[in-house]
């Protein structure tokens, strides 16, 4: 396999991911905003930002936090947001899955929205690729978003400690999770299971801890599998 | 927020570690194996059954008012969510929904 071909694969991931930066960066600097107004300290936001680097289970985790709920019951719903990526990885592992541990930790880090979504799409169309090839676009399509969430949170983080509380940004992250939840409503399945959502949330929010916020999601998800087996 | 710090970086390095174990599961540790389909059918729907009750409670009884229902939050969560989804762009619903917010505001006093 020549080096010229990996490095175009490289460069194709690159290109395809250029689009997504318009999402990336107002979110991240979102992000870093608003852990900052909650009083996360710098470090702890960018510790977030590096070591999770998955935008709506850090904004999950972050309202839990202020809602001062137990440090379980954060862990739980934080991670539930992400268990979709367990799907990416079963998805992207006939592709990417006979190589060394190293690589595929490293690869496993990267996987988040933009990238499975790009690299599937691409493997799908361009099927006789090596394995190198297939490596080199999905690190190439990390390229350009990984270091703008990062950068951007910190530039989010270091602007929200300059912006008065009384400029309405208690508003950003109800806006910031709606907007990443109504493009996903794709289907009459998804829009059954984020109304039962919004509903058994509202019902049950006198359940003390946010269980009953655990309650209605665990419930939703149901009824979205429930109503896309009855639709099929 | 009243966690010690200690605590908070725990919080982070289990998120940090759980969300890693999440990404690295089937590509490092169970390898290419279909899962069944009711597992599929239910990891579909984990966003969309929790980030929705998440935001309600926020929409509906916003901390900044005490929780009095808030016109202006309202509009702006329903411009945000019809604009999401029927253009299905993040940025568009976001900067409709903070537009909204802004301007009835301003139109209110």
């Amino acid at each position: 396999m020549s080096p010229s071909t990996t490095k175009s694969a490289l460069w194709r991931g690159v290109q395809a991911s250029l689009p997504f930066i318009i999402v990336v960066v107002p979110f991240a600097m979102l992000f870093g905003v608003a852990a900052t107004e909650a009083g996360l300290p710098i470090a702890q936001v960018m510790g977030f930002t590096v070591l999770v680097i998955a935008g709506a289970s850090q904004f999950t985790a972050l309202q839990f936090m202020i809602d001062n709920a137990p440090v379980l019951v954060i862990l739980a719903s934080a991670l539930a947001v992400n268990l979709r990526m367990a799907m990416y990885s079963a998805a992207i592992a006939p592709y990417l899955g006979d190589q060394p541990l190293w690589k595929r930790a490293l690869l496993s880090y990267i996987l988040v929205d933009q990238t499975y979504s790009l690299a599937i799409l691409d493997y799908e169309q361009h099927p006789d690729q090596t394995i190198a090839q297939r490596t080199a676009f999905f690190i190439g399509c990390s390229v350009p978003i990984v270091p703008l969430w990062i950068g951007f949170t910190w530039v989010g983080a270091a602007l929200g400690n300059q912006i008065p509380a009384e400029y309405g940004l208690d508003f950003a992250m109800p806006i910031a999770f709606l907007a990443m939840v109504a493009p996903a409503l794709r289907t009459l399945a998804h829009i059954a299971a984020a109304v039962t959502s919004v509903v058994l949330a509202l019902a049950l929010g006198f359940i003390p801890l946010n269980l009953g916020l655990l309650a209605a999601a665990i419930t939703a998800m149901m009824v979205g599998a429930e109503v896309e087996r009855r639709m099929a | 927020m009243s966690y010690s710090d200690a605590t908070i970086w725990w919080i982070i390095a289990a998120l940090g570690v759980g969300t890693f174990l999440i990404r690295f599961s089937f590509l490092g540790l169970i390898g290419s194996r279909p899962m069944p389909p009711w597992v599929l059918r239910h990891l579909r729907y984990t966003s969309v059954a929790i980030l929705p009750g998440l935001v309600a409670p926020l929409v509906v009884f916003p901390a900044a008012t005490d929780g009095a229902v808030d016109p202006a939050r309202l509009m702006a969560a329903t411009v945000t969510v019809l604009v999401g989804y029927w253009t299905k762009g993040v940025v568009r619903a976001m900067l409709g929904g903070a537009f909204t917010l802004i301007a009835v505001q301003y139109l209110l006093g």
